[in-house]
C-alpha cells in the first residue's frame, strides 16, 4: 500500500514536471530558429522531453515492486 | 487504378476482418478465455483516442500552425501520469456501482439523479456530434479522392451536392449499420463489449502502421530524411514560420488550453470513458497503460510535421490541396496506389473505430438515462406487466446508433466544410470538458451536491453553445451571420466570440475560459448553498472513499418495509428478468443465492438481495432508473440524513477504531513482554526464598543436632566420666552460641532485608571504629599468631553512619580474614583514606584468596567462598558477608572483593562523604 501510495506520488510529481517542459516559458526557450542535426529545436525539443518523460513514466510504474 | 468498387470492396473486407475478430473475441470471452484480458490490448484500444482527426487532421493542423497540432496529444500524456490516481479510483467506483457510462457515473454519484443524467446525455450528444461528424467527412472525403484517383480533385462542397449523391451519408447509414451489428446484438448486464474491445485494438494497430508507412515514405522515399525536409522547407519564407510557434502571450495561453482541454477529453469523452473504465477487465492493466498509450501517441505524431512539409513542398501552399488530405493525396501524387489504399484503410479504422465506440457508448447513456427514465415518468411500462423488456431495451439502443449518425451527417451538411478538422474536433473537446467539474469534483469533494452538479452542466453547456457551437453554424451561413458581429439583441458586449468585450483570445480558449469559469462558479456556488441530503451523502462517501470502504454496499440500505418476503423475491426476479431477458436473470439470482449459502427458493428480500437486484438492474438501464424500478416492487423505508451520517461516522469510526486498536495490540504486546518478565522474576525470588528457607533450616539443624546427639548421651548414660562430660557441655555451649548467633544474624538479615531494621545516623569517625575493631579482635589474632597492621591515613574525615552497624562490618570483615588466613603467617593489613567524595577502606589478607568465579558467590546467603553450603565443615554462618553488604550500601557505599597483593583476598568498602564537606 505505502508503496505503491510512492508510486502514485512519483507518477504526480511526473505530471508537474510535463506541465512545466511543456509550456511557457521552458517551450520559449526553445522558440528559435536554429536546428539540431537538421531539425528545428523547437521540435527536437518536445519529442526528446515527451519521450524522455514516457521512459520515467514507465520505469516509475513498472519497476519490480520487490 | 483503383475503381470506387475496388475500394467499397476493400473497405467491407475491412470491416469484415474487424467482425471476424469481435466475434472470436466474444466466443472466447463466453468460454471464459478473454482475448482482451491483457494490458497491451488495454493500452491499445484507449488509442481510440487517435480518429481521422489525428490520421488525417493533424497533418492539416501542421500545415496551418507548425507544432500546433501536439497538445493534443501532449494532455492525454499528462493525465495518464495522473491516471494511477484518478482513472484507478473511477476504475474502482464503476465496478463497485455497476456504472456504465459517464451519464450513469454523474447520476450515480449526486444521489441517484435521473435529471443530472438525462442532461448529461444531451450534453454528450449534442457535444460529440461534431465529432462524429468529423469522421463522416474524413472517411467521404478519402473516399471520394481516391475514386477519382490519378487525377487530385479535392471534393465538391457537401451541401452543393444533392443529398442521395452525397457519399457521406452512406458512410453514415453503413457505420450505423455496422455499430448495430457489433455492439447491440445481445444485452449484458454489465455493459462490456469484449469482442467490440479487441477489434478496437486491432484498429489502432492498423492505423499506426498506415500512418507509419506513410510518414516513412514521404520522408525517406519522396525525401531526404527529416534533416532534408526542413531545410527544403526554411528556405521558403511562408514556410520557416512553421517551425517556430506564435511567440506571443496568446500563443502560449492557446498551447496551454489544448493541453488542459485534450487532458480532460482523454477521459471525459464518452468513448474515452467507455473503454479506460467500463471496459477495464483489470485495475492493474493500468499499469501498462500508462506509459504505453503516451508511447501510441508519440509514434504516431513523429511524422505529423514531415508529411506536412512535405505536401507543402510538393503541392505548393495553396496550391489547391487541402493540407487535410496529404496523408492521402501524396502517395497517389507519386503513384503509390497501394501505400494510397493503405492510408485510406488505416483512415478508415481510424474512423469506425471512434463512431463504433462513440455510438454505443452514446446509446447506452441515450437509452438507460433518457429514454427510460421517460418512458418510466410516462407509464408507458406498466410495472406489473410481466413482459421480456431486453428487446425493447436494444430496439431503443440501435435507434441512438441511428439518430446519433444522422444527425452527425446533419452537422456535417449544415456546418462542416467551415472548419478543418481538427478546429471540429475541438468542439467536441470543449463540450465534454463541460463533465470535468461533475465528475472530478464529485470523486474528491464530499459537499458537492445534484443542485451544484446541475447547474454546473447547464451553466457550462449554455456558454459552450452560445460562444462556439451557435457561431459555428453562423460561420457556414446557417445563421445570420450579424450575430458574430453585433451580438445577441445587437449587443455587443455579448459577442459571442468575445464575449464581454474579451479579446486576444482563440475561440477555443475564449470558450473554455468562460465556459468552465461559469461552469466551476455555479458548482461550487450551489453545492454550497445547503447541506447535502441523505442520498447525496451517501453516494458521495460510496465515491470519495472508494479507495478506502471495500463493501460499497448493501449496509448503506434502508430496512425493508412489510418484512422482505420471499414473494418480493419473485418479484425482483420478475423485474430483473424483463430487463435482462428471464432465464439470464434466474441465472444470476441463483448464482447470488449460492453466495450466501441458500437455494432461491429460501431466499426472502433483504438488503443485500435488493441491492443485488438493484446492481444488476443498474448494469442494464442506467444506477438513476433501476433505483425507481426496484422502488416499485420493494418499498424499503428512506434512510434518514442523520442515519446516513451515522453510518458515514461508523465507517470513519472503524477507521479510527482500526487504527487504534492496532496501537492497542502492540502496547498490550509490550505489556505482556513487561509481564513476562517480571513473573520470571517472581518465580526466581520465590526460588530462592525456598532455598533460602532449605539452607536456613539445614543450617539451623547442624548445631541442633550437635547438641541433641551430646544432650542425650549425658541424658541416657550416667556413666560418662567428668571430663568428658565437661567436653560435652563445652561443645553444647558452643553450638547453643552458634545457633543463637545465627538466628540473630537471620533477625537482622530479615529486618535489614525488609527495611525494618532500627538504624541510627550520626558522624561516624571512621578511624575510630577501625581501631576500635581491631582492639576487640586483638586477641583472637595473638591466639592464631596473625599480625595485624594498620594504615590509616590521617585525619579520616567523618561519615554519616550508624557507629554500631560500621563496627559490626568491620568485625566481620577482620575475623574473616584471621580465620582463612594460615596460623603464624598469617597477615592482615587495614588500609583507610580519603578521596574528595569517599573515603575507602581495604582489608588485605595473605590467605589463599577466593577464586575470581566466587568473588559475587560469596556476597550471597550462606554461600562461602571455595565450597559449597552443604559440604565441609561450615566456618561460619554464611550471612556475615551478605549483611555487611546491606550495611554498606544502606549508607551509600559498596562492598567488594579484589585481589590483595600478597595473593589473599582483599575487601574493600567505600563510603560517601556527607556532602559539602570536604
Amino acid at each position: 500500500m505505502y508503496r505503491s501510495r510512492l508510486t502514485a506520488q512519483r507518477l504526480a510529481a511526473l505530471f508537474l514536471l510535463g506541465c512545466v517542459l511543456f509550456n511557457y516559458p521552458v517551450l520559449a526557450l526553445f522558440n528559435r530558429a536554429a536546428s539540431v542535426l537538421g531539425v528545428p529545436v523547437l521540435y527536437a525539443w518536445i519529442f526528446a522531453a515527451w519521450l524522455a518523460l514516457i521512459a520515467v513514466m514507465a520505469f516509475v510504474i513498472e519497476k519490480r515492486r520487490d | 487504378m483503383l475503381a470506387g468498387w475496388v475500394l467499397v470492396l476493400a473497405s467491407f473486407a475491412y470491416l469484415g476482418i474487424l467482425f471476424a475478430i469481435a466475434w472470436v473475441a466474444d466466443s472466447r470471452a463466453d468460454q471464459g478465455r478473454s482475448l482482451i484480458a491483457n494490458p497491451t490490448v488495454y493500452a491499445l484500444s484507449l488509442a481510440v483516442y487517435c480518429t481521422t482527426w489525428t490520421f488525417y487532421g493533424s497533418v492539416g493542423r501542421a500545415a496551418a500552425t507548425g507544432i500546433g497540432f501536439l497538445p493534443i496529444y501532449l494532455g492525454p500524456t499528462l493525465m495518464m501520469a495522473l491516471g494511477w490516481f484518478v482513472i484507478h479510483k473511477i476504475i474502482r467506483v464503476v465496478k463497485a456501482n455497476r456504472i456504465t457510462s459517464i451519464a450513469d457515473f454523474v447520476a450515480s454519484r449526486y444521489g441517484k439523479s435521473q435529471l443530472l443524467g438525462g442532461l448529461v446525455t444531451v450534453i454528450a450528444v449534442v457535444g460529440v456530434i461534431p465529432y462524429i461528424a468529423l469522421q463522416l467527412k474524413a472517411v467521404s472525403n478519402s473516399f471520394t479522392i481516391l475514386a477519382a484517383a490519378p487525377e487530385i480533385i479535392m471534393p465538391a462542397r457537401a451541401a452543393a451536392v444533392p443529398l442521395l449523391q452525397d457519399s457521406a451519408l452512406y458512410v453514415a447509414i453503413i457505420m450505423a449499420a455496422f455499430t448495430i451489428l457489433f455492439g447491440t446484438r445481445h444485452l449484458d448486464a454489465t455493459e462490456r463489449h469484449e469482442g467490440m474491445v479487441a477489434a478496437i485494438a486491432f484498429e489502432s494497430v492498423v492505423k499506426l502502421c498506415a500512418f507509419l508507412a506513410v510518414g516513412l515514405f514521404v520522408t525517406y522515399g519522396l525525401y531526404d530524411g527529416v534533416g532534408d525536409i526542413f531545410a527544403r522547407a526554411r528556405e521558403l519564407p511562408n514556410l520557416e514560420r512553421l517551425l517556430t510557434t506564435a511567440d506571443t502571450a496568446a500563443g502560449y495561453g492557446s498551447w496551454a488550453a489544448l493541453t488542459f482541454l485534450s487532458l480532460l477529453s482523454v477521459l471525459l469523452l464518452p468513448r474515452q470513458f467507455q473503454i479506460a473504465v467500463v471496459e477495464n477487465v483489470n485495475e492493474a492493466h493500468l499499469r501498462r497503460a500508462v506509459w504505453l498509450f503516451p508511447l501510441y501517441l508519440f509514434l504516431i505524431n513523429l511524422f505529423v510535421l514531415p508529411i506536412a512539409l512535405g505536401g507543402l513542398l510538393h503541392f505548393g501552399v495553396g496550391g489547391g490541396v487541402d493540407a487535410d488530405t496529404f496523408v492521402l493525396t501524396l502517395p497517389m501524387a507519386n503513384q503509390s496506389e497501394g501505400l494510397a489504399l493503405l492510408a485510406y484503410i488505416g483512415g478508415l479504422s481510424a474512423a469506425t473505430g471512434m463512431v463504433i465506440v462513440e455510438t454505443i457508448a452514446l446509446s447506452t447513456m441515450v437509452c438507460n438515462d433518457l429514454v427510460m427514465p421517460l418512458l418510466l415518468r410516462w407509464g408507458w411500462l406498466r410495472l406489473k406487466a410481466r413482459s421480456d423488456l431486453s428487446g425493447l431495451l436494444l430496439e431503443i439502443r440501435r435507434w441512438a446508433i441511428v439518430v446519433i449518425l444522422m444527425l452527425g451527417y446533419l452537422y456535417f451538411r449544415l456546418a462542416g466544410e467551415a472548419y478543418a478538422l481538427v478546429s471540429i474536433g475541438l468542439i467536441s473537446f470543449a463540450a465534454v470538458a463541460q463533465f470535468a467539474p461533475a465528475v472530478i469534483g464529485g470523486l474528491y469533494w464530499k459537499g458537492a451536491t445534484r443542485a451544484g452538479a446541475l447547474a454546473a452542466l447547464l451553466a457550462g453547456f449554455s456558454v459552450w453553445t452560445y460562444t462556439l457551437l451557435l457561431p459555428s453554424f453562423a460561420k457556414s451561413g446557417w445563421l445570420p451571420a450579424d450575430f458574430m458581429k453585433v451580438g445577441l439583441f445587437g449587443v455587443e458586449l455579448l459577442r459571442p466570440q468575445q464575449l464581454f468585450g474579451l479579446t486576444g483570445l482563440d475561440e477555443i480558449s475564449h470558450c473554455l475560459l468562460w465556459s468552465l469559469l461559469a461552469n466551476i462558479g455555479a458548482y461550487i456556488g450551489f453545492s454550497l448553498a445547503r447541506a447535502p441530503d441523505a442520498r447525496e451523502a451517501r453516494q458521495a462517501g460510496l465515491f470519495v472513499d472508494a479507495l478506502r470502504v471495500e463493501d460499497a454496499g448493501s449496509s448503506w440500505r434502508g430496512r425493508i418495509a412489510a418484512g422482505g418476503t420471499a414473494e418480493q423475491v419473485m418479484e425482483l426476479l420478475a423485474l430483473a428478468g424483463r430487463f435482462l431477458g428471464p432465464d439470464k436473470a434466474r441465472a444470476a439470482f441463483e448464482r447470488h443465492a449460492r453466495t450466501r449459502g441458500a437455494s432461491l427458493a429460501e431466499m426472502t428480500a433483504d438488503a443485500d438481495l435488493v441491492h443485488f437486484a438493484e446492481s444488476q438492474l443498474a448494469g442494464a438501464i442506467g444506477s438513476a432508473s433501476a433505483r425507481v424500478m426496484v422502488a416499485s416492487v420493494v418499498e424499503e423505508e428512506p434512510l434518514g440524513l442523520d442515519e446516513v451520517m451515522n453510518i458515514l461516522d461508523e465507517a470513519s469510526q472503524v477507521r479510527a477504531y482500526s487504527v487504534e486498536l492496532e496501537q492497542k495490540s502492540q502496547e498490550l504486546t509490550r505489556a505482556t513482554a513487561e509481564l513476562r518478565a517480571a513473573n520470571e522474576q517472581l518465580r526466581e525470588l520465590d526460588r530462592m526464598k525456598d532455598d533460602f528457607m532449605s539452607t536456613v533450616t539445614h543450617e539451623l539443624r547442624t548445631p541442633l543436632t550437635s547438641i541433641r546427639a551430646f544432650s542425650e548421651m549425658l541424658h541416657e548414660d550416667p556413666d560418662i566420666g567428668v571430663e568428658d562430660r565437661m567436653r560435652f557441655l563445652g561443645i553444647i555451649v558452643g553450638e547453643t552460641e552458634r545457633l543463637s548467633r545465627l538466628i540473630n544474624q537471620i533477625l537482622d538479615l530479615a529486618k535489614l532485608e525488609s527495611g525494618r531494621a532500627d538504624w541510627t545516623s550520626g558522624e561516624v569517625d571512621l578511624g575510630q571504629v577501625i581501631l576500635e575493631a581491631a582492639e576487640a579482635l586483638s586477641q583472637l589474632y595473638k591466639d592464631k599468631g596473625v599480625a595485624l597492621t594498620l594504615e590509616l591515613a590521617e585525619p579520616l574525615p567523618t561519615v554519616l553512619a550508624d557507629r554500631d552497624r560500621l563496627m559490626q562490618v568491620m568485625i566481620n570483615l577482620l575475623s574473616n580474614a584471621v580465620k582463612f588466613v594460615p596460623a603464624e603467617t598469617g597477615r592482615v593489613k587495614v588500609g583507610a583514606g580519603a578521596t574528595a567524595i569517599d573515603v575507602r577502606v581495604s582489608v588485605a589478607d595473605n590467605g589463599p584468596g577466593i577464586r575470581p568465579e566466587d568473588r559475587e558467590v560469596i556476597f550471597e546467603k550462606f554461600r562461602q567462598g571455595g565450597q559449597d553450603v552443604l559440604t565441609d565443615k561450615p566456618q561460619g554462618t554464611g550471612l556475615g558477608l551478605p549483611i555487611s553488604r546491606q550495611i554498606i550500601e544502606y549508607f551509600g557505599g559498596s562492598l567488594w572483593l579484589e585481589n590483595a597483593e600478597a595473593g589473599g583476598a582483599n575487601f574493600v568498602f567505600t563510603l560517601p562523604l556527607p556532602p559539602g564537606d570536604n
